[in-house]
């Protein structure tokens, strides 16, 4: 409302101005352009085709996750299991292949079983009153158990038809594609679809701006809630079988924390954990900042994997601080 | 037994009490204790030594949780505090002095406080969830950690230090004295004087407990910083230990198994009430079912399985407000001539296990029943409540 107040008073210099809604993305991918000139400069072969395809070849797994954690944090909840499921689906991948199961029917069963678990935490979150943070808790826990029973140990995966799946590969000029990679960008896709063009999408944001209110306006705050976590876990056997793919493993431990990995690309990708505004293409921008952050480690050369985490808790803090200041001149 | 089964102590008791049976049932001498040069042995003191760091770190969440805040950073102070005692320990000339190790538990619970100071600084001033200021923490801290141990693990021999530990004082080893100890202390201030009470109005209400006149602010860093201080100790118990600086493992998920504990002792993460003595019961809960699953010969890894079954079960069966629900859904149908339906809410009700549940003595599959039972009854009715 005061958007549209605003750039008609201010005529064109307001319109050039860009909303309020897209400052935080705007940062992140500010912030992106910065991390890749830094790289740039710094280092030859930086800014080169194949570092590109392989910022989306070695995290494609963790777009699907953030797709699916998007969703859920824009209702102002939080699904904490996703790296376990992601594990479980590579393991439910694996060990049914190595039995000799079909691909045809492996890959829906493992992704079927991230949709039940997400059912799961749904149903316990809004029938039982119970909060995100607990439900989906005890959600990493039991796939993270459920893991072992299935296979304790590494399981290769050696089916033909699968390694053909995960090896297939596009150039396009020089940027190398593979399916993992085609699939992940489907899932963005069709994460920005549903959430932007659909009713569904419209009630998760409705729902994050304010649940007892989208209750009066009618919608179907129940219903959406609970999808949206199965819409997360969903998303993250997706993730386990694109890790699998590139991995051609299934293994218990795989994705350990990588829940958290999900919730700091969401945040830097400018989604409120309050819930009713971001963007999956936020997110997008997120997983990719924080595998830039990996890039230009690795060609600093030194392999110390906690300059990582020291720098993605201060882009964190950063991006945390920042939304917090636009909120505070919004109200 | 309606009031015995309404006590919140009862479902992490009843929890406790099925496992050391089951645990007896497996090994008859589960619960004996010898006393052999004036020291106890056994499981149960074994339990609580290994319960000691996360009893001190259930201790300040149950605190922060109750002003409706989480710290989700503990699990990297405890890396940070005994990677920095350690390094202090190993970089001195005499690592066996008593006054290198009261130096570098000093400097240990020092930092620590800073780190609580830091988390408390980002939620009370800043006004940052607390979910994500202490994500900030926890994603960082495990980096800092590995910064100060330079990637290694860095093993000790001081025994002094060890002793923080494992040295017996007055027939229980000295950790058990310690976090116990501190329990104690923290709980009786809580409850003896009006500082919990103004905690949980903090947590119910931050902005009319302001107005009432009470340091909301202060009081809720004060607890952040607390729990900081707490972790850090609880970093020293750990690399007391194993008397290696593990900055990658040590507490690794410590954050988590505290938030179950509190949660299974019937805290509600919404804030706002808490209590002392259903945290110290949770930990219990959680130490016994570590050690259970050793004992019945299951492979350690498939511990989070039953874990998640144990909370899911008390969460479900605890929670006041599934009772509300059913109550309130009762209310509202009896006036309604339709009795398929009002026949379905009582049998949603027992699964919701008031009376008897089936938690007690198959939590497993009391979990999956309660679960499965209500979807199909409670979930129309949500949506006819919204629609109507």
């Amino acid at each position: 409302m005061t958007t549209t107040t605003e750039r008609v008073a201010g005529g064109w210099v307001a319109a050039l101005r860009p909303d309020r809604r897209y400052l935080p993305v705007l940062g992140t991918l500010a912030v992106l352009a910065l991390m890749l000139v830094i790289g740039g400069t710094r280092y030859d072969n930086f800014l080169t085709p194949i570092v590109y395809s392989n910022l989306f070849i070695n995290n494609a797994h963790l777009i699907a996750l953030a797709v699916g954690m998007t969703f859920v944090i824009l209702t102002g909840g939080i699904d904490l299991s996703v790296g376990s499921v992601l594990a479980l689906s590579t393991v439910i991948i694996a060990s049914l292949l190595q039995a000799g199961w079909p691909v045809a029917v492996v890959l829906p069963v493992a992704v079927l079983t991230g949709s039940l678990i997400g059912l799961a935490h749904g149903v316990m979150i809004q029938v039982f009153g119970v909060q995100p943070f607990v439900a989906t808790l005890a959600g990493m826990f039991f796939a993270r158990g459920l893991c072992f029973v299935v296979a304790p140990e590494s399981i290769p995966i050696d089916d033909p038809a699968f390694t053909a799946l995960a090896g297939w590969d596009s150039w396009m000029g020089h940027f190398r594609t593979t399916a993992a990679v085609v699939i992940a960008l489907a899932v963005v896709a069709v994460g920005f679809l549903v959430l932007h063009y659909t009713r569904f999408g419209r009630t998760v944001y409705a729902i994050g701006g304010g649940e007892h209110s989208a209750m009066l306006m009618g919608l179907a705050v129940s219903r959406t809630k609970v999808l949206a976590y199965v819409v997360s876990g969903t998303c993250a056997a997706l993730g386990g079988m694109l890790f699998a793919m590139g991995n051609r493993s299934g293994y218990a431990l795989n994705g350990v924390a990588m829940e958290l990995d999900a919730i700091a690309a969401v945040v830097i990708g400018g989604t409120l954990l309050t819930g009713g505004t971001g963007f999956v293409l936020g997110s997008l921008l997120g997983v990719l900042t924080l595998g830039t952050i990996q890039t230009v480690i690795q060609f600093e050369g030194n392999l110390s994997s906690w300059w990582t985490k020291i720098v993605i808790g201060v882009l964190l803090l950063i991006f945390v601080v920042l939304q917090r200041a636009l909120s505070l001149r919004k109200t | 037994m309606r009031q015995a089964l309404r006590h919140h102590l009862f479902w992490p008791v009843a929890a406790l009490v099925v496992l050391v049976v089951a645990n007896t049932i497996a090994k008859p001498s589960f619960l004996s204790v010898t006393v052999t040069d004036g020291h106890l042995f056994g499981a149960p003191v074994d339990i609580l030594r290994a319960a000691a760091p996360l009893l001190l770190i259930a201790l300040g969440m149950t605190l922060v949780i109750a002003t409706r805040g989480i710290d989700l950073s503990v699990g990297a102070v405890v890396a940070v505090s005994g990677a920095v005692a350690l390094e202090y320990i190993s970089a001195s000339s005499d690592p066996g002095s008593p006054v290198t190790v009261l130096v570098a538990v000093g400097i240990a619970l020092g930092l620590s406080l800073l780190l609580g100071l830091w988390n408390g600084f980002l939620v009370t001033v800043l006004g940052i969830q607390p979910i994500i200021a202490t994500l900030i923490l926890m994603t960082a801290g495990r980096g800092v950690a590995m910064l100060i141990t330079g990637g290694f693990i860095t093993t000790v021999t001081s025994e002094p230090y060890k002793g923080l530990n494992s040295g017996f004082f007055l027939g229980l080893p000295a950790a058990i004295w310690i976090a116990v100890g501190l329990f104690v202390v923290v709980a009786v201030t809580v409850r003896r004087t009006a500082l919990g009470m103004l905690l949980e109005a903090t947590g119910i209400n931050p902005a009319a407990s302001r107005l009432a006149g009470v340091r909301s602010r202060t009081l809720t860093w004060t607890v952040y910083a607390a729990c900081g201080l707490l972790a850090g100790l609880a970093g020293i118990l750990v690399s007391a230990d194993t008397m290696a600086a593990d900055a990658n493992n040590a507490g690794i998920f410590i954050e988590l198994d505290a938030i179950l504990a509190v949660v299974i002792g019937g805290t509600a993460l919404s804030g706002g009430k808490f209590n002392l003595s259903g945290t110290f019961a949770g930990v219990l809960v959680i130490a016994t079912l570590e050690r259970t699953v050793t004992v019945l010969g299951i492979s350690p890894h498939v511990t989070p399985l039953f874990m998640a079954l144990v909370v899911v079960t008390v969460t479900l069966l605890q929670s006041p407000r599934v009772r509300e629900r059913f109550a309130v859904a009762a209310i509202r149908r009896r006036p309604v001539p339709d009795g398929g339906r009002g026949e379905a809410v009582e049998m949603s009700d027992d699964g919701a296990g008031a009376p008897d549940g089936p938690g007690a003595d198959a939590p497993v599959s009391g979990a999956g029943l309660a679960v499965s039972d209500a979807e199909p009854s409670a979930a129309p009715d949500d949506e006819k409540e919204i629609t109507r």
